[in-house]
């Protein structure tokens, strides 16, 4: 792996998928930030650590970024009286939420970002505190002051007129606030405001044994919590340098399959009721019901939370419960194929649907569009088909390919890897070889770094862990956990512009972007 | 539209007699309609808040919605606003950045304001404690009338914790009548 124009000291992580760590300099930073936008990579996360007075180090800004050959997490160290470093957001406009909420957990600055304004934090907690300081805030000094009065952008202009909708929204979803600038119908402008479900998830990590701390990462967000339990514990594994049985890799695929189809099926469902077709609704929430039922069956959790752990999976598939998930599967299949056939052939769908919420490719290279959304309009980045860790590397996995960007291409996609999930999960059920299910892990003597990368149902989730060592009794000393729905976010904003109010929950149900993930 | 009415066709009724559903559920399911409308005599509306939670528990009470369960079938419906909320069903550990929203929301619904607090965080029991973020179980904020743990709680289970609040309810205006 280089990174173009950088000579680096870099270490090969043992992760499955290929993954490097490196200590970097403000000016190698920069560097680094241009030569991966010229060459077309990616900003997959960006965040914050302090190292405290156990390591000399103190704090230090991370990024991780996605090139053809892999990832590469750079490591800027920084001065503890003035902690600042060149800010990405030139090359990478995602980095600019991800830069404020760095601020706010632990008062680094990106120098000459242009917004400055608070993220995360609402006024929860004294300013000159910083949570995931090594002596940071905890309950006693929470303060309970909440900011009321966030500086919206404003648009001016006759006719003109704000829209202001959440954090409590009419339907059963989490809560963030929209903030719609809109003439008549039209929207000209949409901001969001997320933070609302900022539940302080990354220091309640160092709260967590290693060994169990799969659990809390599995709830970052509900749905995707088999992609996050993975993610933690491939950087756990990759951390302590173990080596997981070939048969738990085979169980991981299966649940994160599993789940990909679970939210695949609910969303459909969904798309369908927010363009007025509560058949889809119906249709689509009764097979995700038999799907969770089922998972209720095999593996003890309709979510399949807590299945994924530390040295392998907590469950295993017998015989009879591999036909009745392949039995499923067959039965999915048909019926989602013939509900196919009638979303496509349904034009007050159709009409709904195409050329609504456009992003174009241009746009979302530009803007970072990653995932399932990405892939609607033509960013085609899957770990599974650009880094295919096994068992995928024997799968051969279709990747979903659309242009158009609109919320029927993003229907597409979805349809496209309900099918191709469909098939791996069958696949697997017949190559899953025998053996363990489970190994032990032990944790390292010394301090270790440790990364999970995974492609989760809506996007690449990403995991960056750091322990300490036995010394220190084998303390998660950071684990930040990144969700695609940072990158995608914003660019939910441009979708909907020059779009009429009543879509904008069609075209956010497209995108169906995680609050938990985001606001950890 | 005839494949939709073939689909509607072939898919039957599942929320009466579905093949691959369990028995006693439906049988529970039923038995909670007839407590509801002879408690309430009229529907049950539910404004849910979610103050913080992982999603989870939202993906349960959406499933709520589907043919399985018929909830609308029960009289039971989610509203947009808390105004023609009976009931709030609200999840999460309380973040400090929901807890305005929350209050505000409980203060603009009409009596007799139940609450049910669902999933092991609302309970006060979850997984993310309390912290600089949060507040703990949503009793740390609002008067709770029922909790409904589980990590999410099944379906099955938020029915009936919204049918204990029901019945609460009704016994305590019984005792509280000269």
């Amino acid at each position: 792996m280089r990174v173009p124009g950088l000579e680096l000291e870099i270490d090969r992580l043992p992760t499955p998928l290929p993954i490097w760590h490196a200590r970097v300099d403000a000016d190698a930073w920069q560097v680094a930030a241009r030569a991966v936008a010229a060459a077309r990579g990616r900003l997959v996360a960006l965040w914050g650590t302090d190292r405290g007075w156990r390591v000399s180090g103190g704090l230090a800004v991370c990024a991780a970024y996605a090139l053809d050959d892999g990832l590469v997490w750079l490591d800027l160290p920084l001065d503890a009286d003035a902690p600042a470093y060149p800010d990405l957001s030139p090359q990478f406009p995602c980095a600019v939420r991800m830069q404020r909420a760095a601020a706010d957990l632990l008062g680094i600055v990106a120098i000459g970002a242009r917004d400055s304004r608070p993220w995360l934090d609402h006024g929860a907690w004294p300013a000159d505190r910083f949570p995931l300081h090594e002596q940071g805030a905890d309950d006693a000094t929470a303060s309970r002051n909440p900011v009321v009065d966030y500086p919206f952008v404003r648009v001016a202009g006759d006719g003109v007129h704000e829209i202001p909708v959440g954090p409590v929204h009419a339907g059963v979803i989490e809560p963030g606030h929209f903030r719609f600038s809109v003439v008549g119908e039209k929207v000209l402008r949409l901001e969001e405001r997320l933070g609302y479900t900022h539940k302080g998830i990354e220091h309640r990590f160092t709260q967590f044994a290693p060994l169990e701390a799969h659990r809390l990462a599995g709830r970052v967000s509900g749905d995707t919590t088999v992609a996050y339990a993975w993610a933690y514990c491939m950087a756990l594994e990759a951390a302590s340098q173990v080596e997981i049985p070939a048969r738990a890799r085979w169980l991981r695929a299966l649940l994160l399959e599993r789940e990909r189809v679970a939210n695949h099926l609910g969303d459909l469902g969904a798309l369908g009721n927010d363009a007025a077709l509560t058949f889809g609704m119906a249709q689509f929430s009764r097979l995700r019901e038999g799907w969770l039922r089922l998972a209720k069956e095999v593996f003890g959790h309709r979510l399949m939370m807590d299945c994924i752990v530390p040295g392998g999976a907590a469950v295993d598939v017998d015989s009879t419960a591999a036909e009745g998930l392949r039995s499923q599967c067959a039965a999915t299949l048909r019926e989602a194929r013939e509900l196919r056939s009638i979303y496509d052939e349904h034009a007050g769908l159709q009409d709904r649907f195409v050329g609504t919420g456009r992003v174009g490719p241009e746009l979302a290279a530009q803007l970072g569009l990653t995932g399932l959304a990405g892939r609607a309009s033509g960013q085609t980045a899957d770990l599974r088909v650009d880094h295919p860790w096994p068992p995928y590397d024997t799968l051969a996995v279709g990747a979903a390919a659309h242009r158009a960007g609109d919320v029927a291409a993003r229907v597409a996609v979805r349809f496209f890897e309900l099918f191709e999930s469909l098939r791996l999960i069958g696949a697997i059920l017949a190559a899953m070889p025998a053996g363990e299910r489970r190994t032990d892990v032990r944790l390292p003597e010394g301090a270790s770094f440790g990364a999970g990368w995974v492609e989760g149902w809506r996007g690449e989730v990403f995991v960056a862990l750091e322990l300490d060592g036995a010394a220190q009794g084998h303390r998660i000393r950071r684990c930040h956990c990144h969700d695609p729905s940072w990158q995608n976010w914003p660019v939910l904003e441009h979708a909907v512009i020059g779009n009429i109010v009543p879509d904008f929950p069609l075209i956010n149900k497209s995108f169906n972007l995680s609050y938990s993930g985001h606001d950890l | 539209m005839w494949k939709i009415v073939r689909q509607i066709g072939r898919t039957g009724i599942r929320s009466e007699a579905p093949p691959d559903c369990d028995d006693l559920q439906r049988v529970e399911a039923e038995r909670i309609q007839r407590e509801l409308l002879a408690i309430l005599g009229r529907a049950l509306t539910i404004r849910e808040v979610d103050a913080g939670s992982c999603n989870g528990c939202e993906l349960e009470i959406n499933a709520l919605d589907n043919p399985y369960y018929n909830l609308e079938g029960l009289g039971i419906r989610f509203v947009a606003s808390p105004r023609h909320a009976d009931l709030l069903l609200v999840t999460g550990p309380v973040s400090r950045n929901m807890e305005l929203a929350l209050m505000r929301t409980y203060e603009a619904t009409p009596a007799p304001k139940l609450v049910v607090a669902v999933g092991d965080c609302g309970s006060g029991c979850g997984i993310f404690a309390t912290s600089y973020a949060t507040c703990g179980g949503v009793a740390s904020v609002l008067p709770v009338d029922v909790v409904v743990p589980g990590c999410p709680p099944a379906p099955l289970d938020i029915l009936r914790g919204i049918l204990t609040a029901v019945r609460r309810c009704r016994t305590v205006a019984v005792t509280k009548a000269p």
